[in-house]
C-alpha cells in the first residue's frame, strides 16, 4: 500500500500537467471555433490530380 | 415558378430564356444564370478548386458581376487613412493584420473555398475564417500584396468581405469566454480527482483503514481541491462580495457561503486531524453551477457580436462632389456641407437633404416602412436607408454622432442599462434563506458556547455544511437550462437567464407589425385585367418591365411570373412613377396608377384603400390590368394572437406604418390597441408608460428601429430573419419564425416557473428538516453527505421533466406550401 505515496503525487503531477495542457490549448484559441474544425477536416485536397493540370502553387503547409 | 426551368449550377436560380453562359466543371459543362455567376466558377475553377461544388451543402448566392468602379473603390482601403481604424501592425514592419466580415458563407465548402483560395495568394501570410462567426482574420506582407488584391480575391469568387474594427467589445468577449474555460477546466478535473480520492475515503470508512493512509488521502484531497475554491470559484465570491457591499443577499451568497465554510471546516478538519472533510462536495458544487453559467455565457456572447455590424449600415466610402469634380472619400471625412452623389442601390452615408434627383429610399430598417418612400429636392434623407431608383445628390447637414443612425444606437444603449430587471424567485428566496441561517447559526453558537464552549465551532460549522444551499442554488439554473433546451429544439434561442422568468410572468405583450406578424416583403395577391390580355400575359408583361428593377414592388412581380420573360428594349426608370420600355413593339408603362392612366388619358380605376398596394399596368392605348400586392400575415400569426390571449397576455400592436396599413392588420387579428406612424422613441414612451402602470412587457421586433424597445422591455424577442442589432438586445430569438413558438414559449416559461417553485419548496423543506436535527448535533457526516447529493438529485431530475413533456407534442406544422426556390 505505501506505493500509493508515491503513486499519488504522480498523479497530482500528471493533473498539473493536463491543466496546463489545457490553459495552452485555450490561449493558443483551440476553443474559438468549435465547429469549423470538423467540417475543414471532410475537405481535404488529397483526391487524385486530373492529369495535364499544373500542380497546385501552394503545396506548403499554412502556419 | 414552375420547377423545370433549368437552374444555374452556381446559384441555383432559373436560367433565363435566350442566355447562354457555361462553365466546364468537373469534366461537365454546367450553365450559369448570368455572367457574373459565369466570372465566379471560371475563377474557381481555374483556382483548381472544383470540389467545392462536390462539398458544398447549400447554393451559392448569386454572383454580382464585377463593376470595375466597385473594384477601384477598393483601392481605397489601402490608404493609411482609411486602414487606420481597422489594421493592427503585426510583428514586422510590413506585416499587418486586419478583421473582415464575410458575406455570402453559406456552408462548410465556402470557408474551404475562401481559406483556399485567399491562402494562395503570394504575399498573404495567414488567412483563416471563423466558421461560427463568419469572421475572417488575415495577415499579410504588405510590401508584396495589397488589401484591396485581397478583397479583390474574394469577390472574385463570389463573397464579399468588409473591413471592421472588432474593437474593445469583442477583446473582452474573447478574453472572458478563455477565463470562464480555464476555470471551468481546472474544476473540472479536480472534481474529478477528489471524487476519486473520496471513494477510497469511504470505502475506508467501511472496510477499515490505516489512519496515517487516510491523513494522506486527506491532505490529497485538500491540495487539489484548494486551487478549484481559489481560482474557479472565485467568480462567486466576487459576486457575494458585491451583493453585501450593497446590503443584498443574493444568489451567490449562499453559494460562497457554502463553498467558502465548507472548505474552510474541511482544511481545518484536515490540519487537525479530526472532523469530516467535504472537498468531494465543493469541488462538484462549483464545477456544476462553472458549466452553467459557462453556457449562459456562450449563448449570450453569440447574440451579441452582431451588434457592432451596425456600423456597417454605413458605407465605408462615398462619392464627394467638388469643383474640381467627383472624388471617392472616406465616409469619416464626410463634413457637413459637403455633396455626395448616391447612386441606386447604393446606401446613403450620413442625414442630409436632397439636392438634385428624385428617387425612392428604403427606410425600412430604420423606420419600419414597408415600402420605399419617394425623395424629391429639398427632403430630407437619413444615412442608413437605401436609395432605390435614381441617382441623388445629397447635401450632407449631419455626421458622426448627430445621425439619426447614431441616435439609435445611443437610445439602445440607455434603453439596456436601464433595462428593469425583475428579481429572480430564486434570488429572493435565497436572501431570506441565508438571513435565517446567519441569524439561526449565531443563535445555535451562542447556545453551545454557553454549553460546550469546545464543540460549538463544530457544531454551527457541520449545521452550516449541512444546510449546503446546493439544492437551493440548483434549483433555478436545472429547472432554466432543461427549458431553454427543449426551447432551442422548438428554435426558440435564449440568450440571457432571466428571459424565461420574466416572460412567465409577462402580462402586456408589445408586436411590430412589419417583419414580425407580417413576412416583411410584398406579395401578389390578384392581377385584375382590365383589357384584352388574360392575368398570365398581363403578369409576363410586368415582370419583364420590371426585372431590372431593384424596387420591392417589382422583384415581388418578377418572383410571381414565370421564368421566361420577353425581352424588353429602351426601358426608362421614372423616379417615384415607375418604367416605361418597349416589348413586343408597343410602349408599356407599370407603375403609380396616375402616371400609368395619363399615358393613355384614362380614368383611373378606383383603388382599395388599406394595406394594400397597387400598381397599374398600360400602353398608350389604354389600361392592361390592376396588380394588388400586400406583405401578407405570417402563417399561424391569427391563431398565435388568439393562444396568447386565452393565456392572459394582452397583445399591442405598435408599429411605423401608416394608419390604415396597421389598422386592416390590427382587425384582421383581432388586436385591439395598436399605434401606427410610432418612432423608436414614441415605441419606448408607450412602453414605459405601460410599465409604470404594473405591467411586465415583452417586446416581439425584428428592425433597427425595433431595437431601444426591444432593450427597454422586461423580456424581449426578436425574429430570427430580423437584423443582427435586433437580435442583440433581444433576451430571446425566435429562429424558426413561426409565431405559433410565442405562445409555446410563454406555456414553457410558466412551466419552468413552476418546476422552480416546486424545486424551491423542496429545497426549504430539506433544509427545514435538516437545520434543526444538525443544530441539536444528530446528524453524522455521512447523512449529510447523503442528504446533500439526493436533495440535489432531485431537483435535476424534477427539472428534467421539463424535457420530457416538450419533445412530444411541438411538432412543427408543415411548411407553407409555396415552397420556396433554394437561393
Amino acid at each position: 500500500m505505501s506505493s500509493l505515496f508515491l503513486l499519488v503525487p504522480l498523479g497530482l503531477l500528471f493533473l498539473g500537467v493536463a491543466i496546463g495542457a489545457f490553459v495552452w490549448a485555450v490561449r493558443s484559441g483551440q476553443f474559438d471555433d468549435l465547429e469549423g474544425p470538423a467540417h475543414r477536416i471532410l475537405m481535404d485536397d488529397d483526391d487524385p490530380r486530373i492529369p495535364g493540370r499544373k500542380p497546385d502553387p501552394r503545396e506548403e503547409r499554412r502556419p | 415558378m414552375p420547377d423545370d426551368a433549368p437552374r444555374c449550377f452556381h446559384c441555383g436560380l432559373p436560367i433565363p430564356e435566350g442566355s447562354d453562359y457555361r462553365v466546364e466543371i468537373d469534366g461537365q459543362e454546367r450553365r450559369m444564370c448570368c455572367p457574373g455567376c459565369e466570372a465566379v466558377a471560371r475563377a474557381i475553377v481555374d483556382g483548381g478548386l472544383e470540389s467545392y461544388y462536390r462539398h458544398r451543402t447549400a447554393t451559392a448566392p448569386t454572383a454580382r458581376e464585377l463593376v470595375p468602379e466597385a473594384l477601384k473603390d477598393l483601392e481605397l482601403y489601402d490608404q493609411p487613412q482609411v486602414q487606420r481604424s481597422f489594421v493592427q501592425a503585426a510583428e514586422s514592419a510590413h506585416v499587418k493584420q486586419a478583421s473582415l466580415i464575410l458575406e455570402g458563407i453559406v456552408c462548410a465548402a465556402c470557408v474551404w473555398l475562401n481559406e483556399r483560395h485567399v491562402g494562395a495568394l503570394p504575399g498573404v501570410i495567414e488567412f483563416r475564417i471563423n466558421y461560427s462567426t463568419h469572421r475572417a482574420t488575415v495577415k499579410w506582407d504588405d510590401s508584396r500584396i495589397h488589401l484591396s488584391d485581397i478583397l479583390r480575391a474574394i469577390s472574385e469568387i463570389g463573397y464579399l468581405a468588409h473591413p471592421f474594427d472588432p474593437g474593445r467589445q469583442e477583446a473582452l468577449q474573447k478574453k472572458e469566454k478563455a477565463q470562464a474555460l480555464k476555470r471551468l477546466a481546472v474544476a473540472g478535473l479536480g472534481a474529478m480527482q477528489v471524487m476519486m480520492v473520496a471513494v477510497a475515503l469511504y470505502a475506508g470508512a467501511f472496510s477499515g483503514m490505516e489512519a496515517r493512509m487516510q491523513t494522506f488521502f486527506r491532505w490529497v484531497s485538500l491540495v487539489i481541491a484548494t486551487p478549484v475554491v481559489l481560482y474557479s470559484a472565485r467568480p462567486f465570491f466576487v459576486s457575494a462580495l458585491r451583493d453585501l457591499r450593497r446590503l443584498r443577499l443574493g444568489m451567490d451568497v449562499p453559494v460562497a457561503l457554502a463553498i467558502g465554510g465548507a472548505y474552510l471546516a474541511s482544511t481545518w478538519a484536515t490540519l487537525s486531524g479530526r472532523g469530516e472533510i467535504y472537498f468531494d462536495s465543493v469541488t462538484m458544487f462549483t464545477f456544476f453551477l462553472l458549466a452553467g453559467r459557462y453556457l449562459e455565457m456562450a449563448a449570450r456572447h453569440k447574440a451579441g457580436q452582431a451588434a457592432e455590424e451596425l456600423v456597417k449600415l454605413l458605407p465605408a466610402m462615398a462619392t464627394r462632389l467638388t469643383d474640381r469634380g467627383e472624388e471617392t472619400v472616406a465616409v469619416a471625412d464626410l463634413a457637413p456641407g459637403d455633396r455626395v452623389r448616391v447612386k441606386p442601390g447604393e446606401t446613403i452615408p450620413a442625414d442630409g437633404r436632397v439636392r438634385e434627383g428624385r428617387s425612392s429610399v428604403d427606410e425600412s430598417l430604420l423606420t419600419g416602412e414597408s415600402l420605399p418612400v419617394p425623395r424629391g429636392p429639398g427632403e430630407r434623407v437619413v444615412g442608413g436607408s437605401v436609395n432605390v431608383e435614381s441617382p441623388l445628390v445629397i447635401t450632407i447637414e449631419k455626421v458622426g454622432e448627430e445621425t439619426v443612425l447614431a441616435a439609435i444606437q445611443r437610445l439602445l444603449d440607455r434603453a439596456q442599462s436601464e433595462k428593469p430587471r425583475l428579481a429572480g424567485l430564486a434570488d429572493r428566496i435565497a436572501g431570506v434563506f441565508v438571513g435565517v441561517i446567519l441569524l439561526l447559526a449565531a443563535g445555535v453558537w451562542w447556545f453551545w458556547w454557553q454549553h460546550d464552549s469546545a464543540e460549538a465551532g463544530w457544531i454551527v460549522l457541520s449545521m452550516l455544511v449541512v444546510t449546503c444551499p446546493c439544492a437551493l442554488s440548483l434549483a433555478t439554473p436545472a429547472a432554466l437550462t432543461a427549458a431553454t433546451g427543449s426551447l432551442t429544439r422548438l428554435g426558440v434561442l435564449t440568450t440571457r437567464g432571466h428571459a424565461l422568468e420574466t416572460l412567465a410572468r409577462t402580462t402586456h405583450m408589445v408586436l411590430d407589425k412589419t417583419g414580425t406578424l407580417t413576412e416583411g416583403r410584398l406579395r401578389l395577391e390578384t392581377v385584375v385585367p382590365l383589357g384584352g390580355q388574360d392575368e398570365t400575359e398581363c403578369l409576363r408583361l410586368a415582370a419583364a418591365l420590371e426585372r431590372a428593377s431593384e424596387h420591392p414592388l417589382g422583384a415581388a412581380l418578377v418572383k410571381a411570373a414565370p421564368a421566361e420573360l420577353p425581352p424588353v428594349e429602351a426601358a426608362v426608370a421614372e423616379a417615384g412613377q415607375g418604367i416605361e420600355g418597349t416589348v413586343g413593339g408597343r410602349r408599356i408603362r407599370i407603375g403609380q396608377p396616375g402616371w400609368v392612366a395619363a399615358f393613355s388619358d384614362s380614368r383611373v380605376p378606383d383603388m382599395q384603400a388599406g394595406d394594400v398596394t397597387e400598381i397599374l399596368l398600360g400602353d398608350e392605348t389604354g389600361l392592361l390590368a390592376v396588380f394588388r400586392l400586400r406583405d401578407r400575415l405570417r402563417p399561424g400569426a391569427r391563431e398565435a394572437i388568439a393562444a396568447l390571449r386565452r393565456q392572459g397576455i394582452v397583445p399591442l400592436l405598435y408599429s411605423g406604418d401608416s394608419e390604415a396599413a396597421v389598422a386592416a392588420v390590427a382587425r384582421e387579428l383581432g388586436i385591439a390597441d395598436f399605434c401606427a406612424r410610432m418612432r423608436p422613441d414614441d415605441k419606448l414612451a408607450g412602453l414605459r408608460a405601460l410599465q409604470a402602470r404594473g405591467a411586465v412587457v415583452a417586446m416581439v421586433g425584428d428592425g433597427v428601429n425595433d431595437a431601444p424597445v426591444l432593450a427597454g422591455a422586461d423580456v424581449s424577442l426578436a425574429m430570427g430573419t430580423g437584423t443582427q442589432l435586433a437580435q442583440a438586445s433581444a433576451d430571446m430569438i425566435l429562429l424558426s419564425e413561426r409565431l405559433g413558438n410565442l405562445p409555446r414559449a410563454v406555456r414553457m416559461a410558466r412551466d419552468c416557473l413552476r418546476i422552480i417553485r416546486q424545486n424551491l419548496a423542496w429545497a426549504v423543506l430539506y433544509n427545514a428538516v435538516a437545520l434543526p436535527l444538525a443544530a441539536m448535533g444528530y446528524v453524522a457526516p455521512w447523512m449529510a453527505a447523503i442528504g446533500m447529493s439526493g436533495s440535489s438529485l432531485i431537483v435535476v431530475v424534477n427539472a428534467l421533466r421539463l424535457n420530457r413533456r416538450y419533445t412530444g407534442p411541438a411538432t412543427n406544422p408543415a411548411p407553407s406550401a409555396a415552397g420556396e426556390p433554394v437561393s
